[in-house]
This record gives structure tokens, C-alpha cells and sequence, in this order.
């Protein structure tokens, strides 16, 4: 290993992990702690209830049909911002933050002022007998909403950075423009729709604020697992919170690892021997 | 010599006319659906029952000291944030050490974690069944149902938010001009100030302004750790709820209205900030998800 | 395929890159682009494969206008400056992609074999299940022109082939890019900016300058005869001497040379160290020797002559030279161009 020549290595490492180790690894410890102190029967028990498996259920199930949306509108919108120009561009490439940007609980409220049977977009929905509010399709929306940055976001430098010179030679070989995206543009995303991807079905499992205005909250079936700990802590039932917490936050770190695996593998190309 | 024509291209892939229009037109109408209508609404709402009912609303005690709260919280956590994010990147980028991918997975955790599960954790910690709360009851120290737990559950949410912008910069940009400094015989701080800095200022005020949004915006992981107490440990989301589900949809969206405001303004600082050349160094997918691949 | 460029344009916002060039390609000549930076050269390259559309003027394939047939339709092979081959694909793989893509469908087996054939030809046997970033530089320019040779094009157009490549793997590949072009007989176009390897390479030569065609030829015709100063200096090392002309002879300060076909007045005489000898006795331009530069081939002097100029020449390793020397230096041939 090299000497090290720049001063401040012992100060800057030790706020470090000081922070992080407060901030971040103790309360997490402390849950995990809690969780695991239940015993393999109680824990069990309570993060198979029928009610924890429902929540489950329309958590991942409306995360994957937002992620799944998400993946062919972000694509295009990347696509469409960093390919065409067209008036209002810079607008539009900015409007893509507003998710981020804007606090969960606004937009939990606005979506629902939207979707309601009397709102903008509830009552034209509602003439074609579909209820979005207070319904799974209302959780769907509000993932939709908040996690739609991340693969725009992540898609977008790749595109740009993406050779000119790669689609001319597959243009000069012959490729039609659907196979050009579909051999050559496409696999060239793939790292970076995977990221996006992971990104944004994680940010939709453990999405709260915006989805508990617009989700009806009804136990079995429009009960997120996020709004199941709150309630088990209102409730006083501590165990319980910290043995569905353990779940979203093992989940977390499975995707985590499986989204670096898939990078990795994704990337293999690149390797050199 | 034959008609002289400027400036034609030939076609890149997806540049037919017909097929261009029709996905600019699908994503516009998307993009005003789901991102510019909610904004829209707010501001809709928040004026539906005339300017003084919504004047009401702002200046309510309550409101007023939500308002007060959050910006506390923003006041304490995002310099603290600050100074971590600028310790953490310092260590990664100018030094080399066993454990530094492990380090950069933990600072990203908060990002993969709910803020329910922040906020539930944090109750082991500091709560009266937790690790330290007992101890704290007995000096009647209260962190959590209190203004200090708001706080350090905004810490967690926000942990790498400045971290994230430096380390990848900063690695790009190498060490020799910190080195060249040291050898000229310039202190630590004095290298920091002089040489680092003014090379990452606009990265640092990106990392700064998001970091702000999601303090002040932060709704899950508060919600668990400050007992919604009226008019004493709610900040502006919290309260946002409580009128909302007191039927008073109105004062909810008048004050959602300024949170909107406040994440506009983030937006158009971002936007500058950008053209600064903020928040650029991050084309490496890998780099993206995962920094320790470029750190390593 | 006979290719032929009718007064072509092409003007890149304020740029003007290409202006009125006319050229015509014989059927199975290998053709050099020749010209510095900005000369225009990539651009003429890149509007024969369609890439760039021309802003006025005819490019003819054969007798078809193809000035605004789309790339993917012409037909030719392009070898990009840094190769563009697709990382995620094997060598293999990037090979066949043109097959594959191709509206003529192949069977798979055809593919295959067509792709060993290749892989032999550009002496990449063994190699095709690498990905590109796990080659050298000399052999992704040989995928990118198996590649390229794949979908049987009418032309092969490279862009600076050679550019990115160490010297050495340069001159290998230069050879074999000509024998590979004996074999196949294909009508090639190239791009360079490096004199020696157009003059190596090519059978006929096409200068460029500023948009313009300045002068084309085959490299004996280019390089013994250059028809301007700036043909003459890019081509290689040159003296330049202010001279006179008088009556048919142009003079340097001593020494004196037949021209034909200039009027009277001052005038440059550009001659290539090669050209130049070193005399202790006159006639010659007197000068003295300043510095010995010692070659593997062999001795290269350095002189200033007495009116100033400094002048470059070679001579035999044998022969005896100093710095400090006085003497004359002599013209064995010079060209001469008038001033304006």
C-alpha cells in the first residue's frame, strides 16, 4: 500500500465513521437486534400472518406494475429528452425532479385530490367504472410518481455518452432502426436500466407518505407493509413493528446485492483478461 | 453545380418524422398527467375557498410553528450532513484503506432503506424500549416524541445526499493537486480551502440544496419518531396530514402549497447548479448505484 | 464500383468542409485522402458512405446517383477511426451482426462459416469468442474490418485506419491491407493525415486542402512532381530558400538551377535534404555546419547558410563532417515556386 501524503486521514475517517456508525448502522442494529431477540416461533408467526403476507402481497405486486410502467415511460423520456429537440425541452428535463423534489405527503394529498371519484382525473376514470383512489391502482399511481426519476435519471448520461459511432457502423452494415435499438442501443442500457430499475422498486416498497393518502388503508387489501408497522406501533406492539421492519429492511439489502450482481454481470464485457 | 441544400442530416435511429412526433406527444401528455398535474393541483386547491381563507391557513399558529420546526430541523441536519458528507468524501477519495466499498455501501443504505423502518428503528434505540432509552428516561433526557428525534431521523434519510456528490467528483479529479499543495508546504485545512474546495463548490451546494428538500420534506421516517404533537413536534408534512385528515383539505394543500414552492425552488437551483457543471460526474452506471466500483 | 463525386458541397454551420470537390474512383483502385486537420478529407469519406449528406453536388456509385441514398442501403463497408465496435458482442458476433441484420436471411450454418472464413482472412483464428475489450488495438482494427468486409460491400471506406495504432503495428498492417486489397479487388477509400503511409498504401493519392482537391496522382506523379509549396512541405522535409529568377535559371545565393515555366522575379526553391549535397568547393551555397545528426540510415547535417537561411541535408556515413565546417552546400534537383 502507498504512504499516505495528504494530512487528515485519522479526523475525516473518524467523523466518518462515527457518523455513519450512529446515524446509520446503530439504528438498524438496534432493529435487527429487537427482531432477532423475538425467538424463530414468535417472529415467524408474525411476519407470516395472514395480514403481513397480504401486505406483502399488494406492496411487491404494485411496485412491480409501477417499476414495469415506469421502465417504458422513463425509457422514452430519457429517450425522447436527450434524442429530440423540441420547445420546452429544458422544462420538461427539469419537471423529471419534481418527484424528488416535492415532499411524499404533498403529492400523497395531490394524487388523491386527482384521483378521487370527484377529482380531475377520478371522475372522467370513473365514467369507465375505474376507481383508482382507495383502490391497489391508486397505490400503483403514487409509486409511479415517486420513483419515476430514477431510470430517467440513470438512462440519461449513458445515452448521451453513448457512441455516435456505434449506430453508424450497425447503420452502414444494413440495420433497420428497431434492430439497431434492440441489438445494439438496448444491451448498451441494460447496466444502467438495472440500476434505474432496482432503484425505483425499492423506493416503491418502502414508499409511504405519498401512497397512505391514496390507498384506502383497508387491512388484506389496500394495506401497504410500510402503513402495517405504523400501525402495529400505534398499537404498542412493538415486536411485531420490528419484525416487519426486519422484512422491508432484509429485503432492502437483497436488493441491494442482487441489483451489484446483476451490474456485474450485466458489465462482464467490459472485463479484460 | 445542382441546388445546394444546407444542413441535412442523415437519419439517426428513431428519427422518422411520424414515429418522433407520436413519442414526443405519448411522453408530453404522460409528463403533464402524472408530474405536472399533481403540481398544478395543489395550487388549485390551495386557493379554492379565496385568498383569505388560504391567509388564514399560513398565518395559524400551528402552521407558523410547523414552519418553524421544519426549518430547525433543515437548520441542524443539513450542515451536520454537510460536514459528514465532506469528511466521508475526503477519507474515500484522498486515501486508500481496507474496507473503503464496504464503508461507501453503508453511507448508501439510506437510500434502499423505507423511512418507516428509519423511523421504527430508531425507537430501538432511543425509545423507552430501546437500547438507550431507559437510561435517558431516568436523566429525563427525551430525544424521541421530540425535537431531537426529528432531527436524527432526518439525518438518517439524508445521510448520503452529499457524500453521493462528492466522492465521484472528487475521485475523478485525482489527488495530485492536494498533493502538489502538501508539498508546498500548505496545511490540511489550508489544502482543503484553497485547492479542494473551490473545485467542488457547486457539487457540494447540489449535494446542500437536495439534502434541504428532503429534511424539510421528509414525512415516513419523522412521522414514527415525533408523536404528532400538535403545535409542538410537528413539522410542516406532519401537519399537511393532521389537516387532511381533520377534513380541513383546504389548510392541508394551503400548506402543501408552500412545501410545493420550496421544491420548485429546489429545482430551479438544481437546474443552475447543473450548468455549473453540478451533479455531472456520475455517467458510469456503476459509479451511479454503486461508487465503490470507480473508489476501488 | 466505379465511384464518381460531381462538385460536391458541405458546409457545417459557419464551416465551409467540403467545397466544389469533383474526384473519380476507378473500379478496384485503393484511393489515399491526404490532407491535414480540417482539410475536409473525413467528411468527403463520410459523405460517400451516406453518413453526412452533401449539401449540393452528385455523388454517382457506378452510373446510380446515390447522393441521397440512406448508409444503410449503399452498400459499403466503413472502418471508423476508433472502430466502434460493439462491446457487449463478441468478435464473432460483431462480425456476423451485418449478416444477421441483412434482408438477404442466411442460415445460421452460412453465418458460421461465413464468419471462420472471415476470422482467417484477417488472421484472427482462435479469437472469436473475445469481447473487443479483451484484444489489442491491431486486432480490433481487424474485426472492425472483417466486419466491415462481412456484408460483401461495393466500396470499403476506412477513416485514419491506422491512427490509433503504434508504429510498428502500423507498417504490419499496412502491408497486409494491401495484400487483403490484391485479393479482393475492392474499390477502397481511405482517410489519412500521414503522408507515408497514403504513399505506401494507395495507388493513386488525392491531397487535400481547405475543402479543396490541391492536387491527386499516383505517389510517383505527387511526389516528383508537386504542383504547389504546400503539397511540397506536406509530403515531407523540405529547405526552403528565397531565390531569383532570371531568363530560364533560378538563383540562391551561389548556386543555380534550370526552371521552366516561370516569369521573372523572386521566387521559393524548395528542396528535400535528399536533393541537397555538401562540397568544400563551389559553386554552392556557402555555408557552415552547425550539427551532425547521426541516423541507423544515415547522416543528417545541419547548416546555416552565410545569408542566414538554416538548411537540412543528408550525406553518406562515410563522409567526414564537423560541426564548425565551412563549405558549400549544392542543389542536385529543387523546385520552384513563384512568391503570391
Amino acid at each position: 500500500m502507498k504512504r499516505n501524503v495528504l494530512p487528515g486521514l485519522p479526523l475525516s475517517l473518524g467523523v466518518t465513521l462515527f457518523y455513519v456508525g450512529l446515524i446509520v448502522v446503530l439504528p438498524l442494529a438496534a432493529l435487527v437486534f429487537k427482531a432477532a431477540s423475538l425467538g424463530p416461533e414468535d417472529y415467524w408467526r408474525i411476519v407470516s400472518s395472514a395480514r403481513a403476507l397480504a401486505s406483502y402481497r399488494v406492496t411487491v405486486l404494485s411496485a412491480l406494475g409501477a417499476t414495469l410502467f415506469n421502465l417504458f415511460f422513463g425509457l422514452a423520456l430519457a429517450w425522447v429528452l436527450m434524442r429530440y429537440r423540441f420547445p420546452g425541452r429544458r422544462i420538461v428535463d427539469a419537471m423529471v425532479d419534481l418527484p424528488f423534489a416535492l415532499p411524499t405527503a404533498v403529492a400523497g394529498i395531490s394524487l388523491t385530490a386527482l384521483f378521487a371519484t370527484n377529482g380531475w382525473f377520478g371522475s372522467i376514470l370513473d365514467d369507465f367504472g375505474i376507481k383508482v383512489a382507495y383502490t391497489p391502482l391508486g397505490i400503483m399511481i403514487a409509486m409511479c410518481f415517486t420513483s419515476l426519476p430514477f431510470i430517467v435519471r440513470t438512462v440519461q448520461p449513458v445515452l448521451e455518452d453513448l457512441d455516435p459511432a456505434l449506430e453508424e457502423a450497425a447503420q452502414s452494415l444494413g440495420g433497420s432502426d428497431w434492430e439497431i435499438f434492440r441489438k445494439v442501443i438496448l444491451p448498451l442500457l441494460a447496466p444502467a436500466l438495472l440500476a434505474g430499475l432496482s432503484l425505483s422498486f425499492a423506493r416503491c416498497l418502502g414508499e409511504f407518505g405519498a401512497i397512505i393518502f391514496i390507498a384506502g388503508n383497508q387491512p388484506m387489501s389496500t394495506e401497504i407493509t410500510a402503513l402495517l408497522i405504523f400501525i402495529r406501533l400505534e398499537e404498542y406492539d412493538y415486536a411485531a413493528a420490528a419484525a416487519i421492519a426486519s422484512v422491508l429492511l432484509l429485503t432492502a439489502f437483497a436488493m441491494l446485492a442482487v441489483t451489484n450482481w446483476m451490474q456485474a454481470r450485466a458489465l462482464r464485457y467490459t472485463a479484460r483478461n | 453545380m445542382s441546388t445546394v441544400v444546407k444542413g441535412r442530416k442523415p437519419p439517426r435511429v428513431g428519427d422518422q418524422p411520424l414515429f418522433r412526433r407520436a413519442l414526443i406527444g405519448i411522453v408530453l401528455v404522460l409528463v403533464a398527467l402524472i408530474i405536472l398535474a399533481p403540481l398544478v393541483i395543489i395550487g388549485v386547491e390551495a386557493f379554492a375557498k379565496g385568498w383569505a381563507v388560504y391567509r388564514d391557513t399560513i398565518v395559524h399558529p400551528d402552521t407558523r410553528h410547523a414552519i418553524m420546526l421544519t426549518v430547525l430541523a433543515a437548520l441542524i441536519a443539513v450542515p451536520v450532513n454537510t460536514a459528514f458528507g465532506i469528511a466521508a468524501a475526503w477519507a474515500i477519495t484522498k486515501f486508500d484503506f481496507r474496507g473503503k466499498r464496504f464503508l461507501l455501501v453503508v453511507i448508501e443504505i439510506p437510500f434502499s432503506v423505507s423511512p418507516i423502518v428509519a423511523g421504527v428503528a430508531y425507537l430501538f434505540v432511543y425509545g423507552l424500549q430501546g437500547i438507550f432509552g431507559p437510561v435517558l428516561d431516568a436523566y429525563g433526557i427525551k430525544i424521541l416524541f421530540a425535537i431531537p428525534g426529528i432531527i436524527l431521523a432526518s439525518m438518517f434519510v439524508t445521510a448520503p445526499f452529499v457524500a453521493r456528490e462528492l466522492i465521484p467528483l472528487m475521485q475523478a479529479q485525482g489527488r495530485d493537486l492536494e498533493e502538489a499543495a502538501t508539498s508546498l508546504g500548505a496545511s490540511g485545512w489550508r489544502t482543503f480551502l484553497s485547492v479542494t474546495l473551490p473545485n467542488v463548490k457547486w457539487a457540494l451546494l447540489y449535494g446542500v440544496v437536495l439534502c434541504n428538500a428532503r429534511v424539510m420534506g421528509e414525512f415516513g421516517a419523522v412521522s414514527v419518531v415525533s408523536g404528532n404533537i400538535r403545535g409542538q413536534t410537528n413539522t410542516l408534512p406532519l401537519h399537511i396530514e393532521l389537516l387532511y385528515h381533520d377534513y380541513q383539505a383546504t389548510g392541508a394543500f394551503a400548506s402543501a402549497s408552500i412545501l410545493a414552492l420550496i421544491a420548485v425552488f429546489t429545482i430551479i437551483a438544481k437546474v443552475a447548479l447543473e450548468r455549473q457543471g453540478a451533479g455531472r460526474v456520475r455517467s458510469d452506471p456503476l459509479a451511479a448505484a454503486n461508487p465503490a466500483e470507480k473508489a476501488s | 464500383m466505379k465511384i464518381r463525386l460531381d462538385h460536391v458541397v458541405k458546409t457545417f454551420e459557419t464551416f465551409r468542409a467540403v467545397r466544389d470537390v469533383s474526384l473519380t474512383i476507378e473500379s478496384g483502385e485503393l484511393v489515399a485522402l491526404l490532407g491535414p486537420s480540417g482539410s475536409g478529407k473525413t467528411t468527403i469519406l463520410r459523405m460517400v458512405a451516406g453518413l453526412e449528406y452533401a449539401d449540393g453536388g452528385h455523388i454517382y456509385f457506378g452510373d446510380q446517383d446515390a447522393t441521397d441514398i440512406p448508409v444503410r442501403d449503399r452498400g459499403v463497408g466503413f472502418v471508423f477511426q476508433h472502430y466502434a465496435l460493439f462491446p457487449h458482442m463478441t468478435v464473432a458476433e460483431n462480425i456476423a451482426f451485418g449478416m444477421k441484420v441483412s434482408k438477404v436471411k442466411r442460415e445460421k450454418a452460412a453465418i458460421d462459416a461465413r464468419v471462420a472464413e472471415l476470422l482467417r482472412l484477417v488472421r484472427l483464428e482462435g479469437l472469436g469468442d473475445r469481447f473487443p475489450a479483451q484484444i489489442s488495438g491491431g486486432q480490433r482494427q481487424r474485426v472492425a474490418l472483417a466486419r466491415a468486409l462481412a456484408v460483401d460491400p461495393k466500396v470499403l471506406l476506412l477513416d485514419e485506419p491506422f491512427g490509433a495504432l503504434d508504429a510498428n503495428v502500423r507498417r504490419d498492417l499496412r502491408r497486409w491491407l494491401r495484400e487483403i486489397h490484391s485479393e479482393l479487388g475492392i474499390t477502397t477509400l481511405f482517410v489519412t493525415h500521414d503522408q507515408e503511409e497514403a504513399l505506401d498504401l494507395a495507388d493513386r493519392v488525392v491531397i487535400l486542402k481547405d475543402g479543396h482537391i490541391v492536387q491527386q496522382g499516383t505517389p510517383e506523379e505527387v511526389c516528383r512532381d508537386p504542383q504547389s509549396s504546400f503539397v511540397m512541405k506536406f509530403l515531407g522535409d523540405a529547405n526552403v530558400i528565397a531565390a531569383e529568377v532570371r531568363d530560364g535559371k533560378a538563383y540562391a545565393s551561389g548556386a543555380a538551377i534550370e526552371v521552366s515555366g516561370l516569369a521573372d522575379g523572386k521566387a521559393e526553391l524548395y528542396a528535400r535534404p535528399a536533393d541537397l549535397d555538401w562540397s568544400l568547393q563551389g559553386p554552392g551555397i556557402p555555408a557552415s555546419i552547425t550539427r551532425v545528426l547521426d541516423r541507423p540510415d544515415g547522416r543528417r547535417v545541419l547548416a546555416t547558410a552565410e545569408t542566414g537561411e538554416h538548411l537540412e541535408f543528408d550525406v553518406e556515413p562515410e563522409r567526414t563532417v564537423k560541426a564548425g565546417d565551412g563549405g558549400f552546400v549544392t542543389l542536385r534537383r529543387a523546385k520552384v515556386f513563384a512568391i503570391g
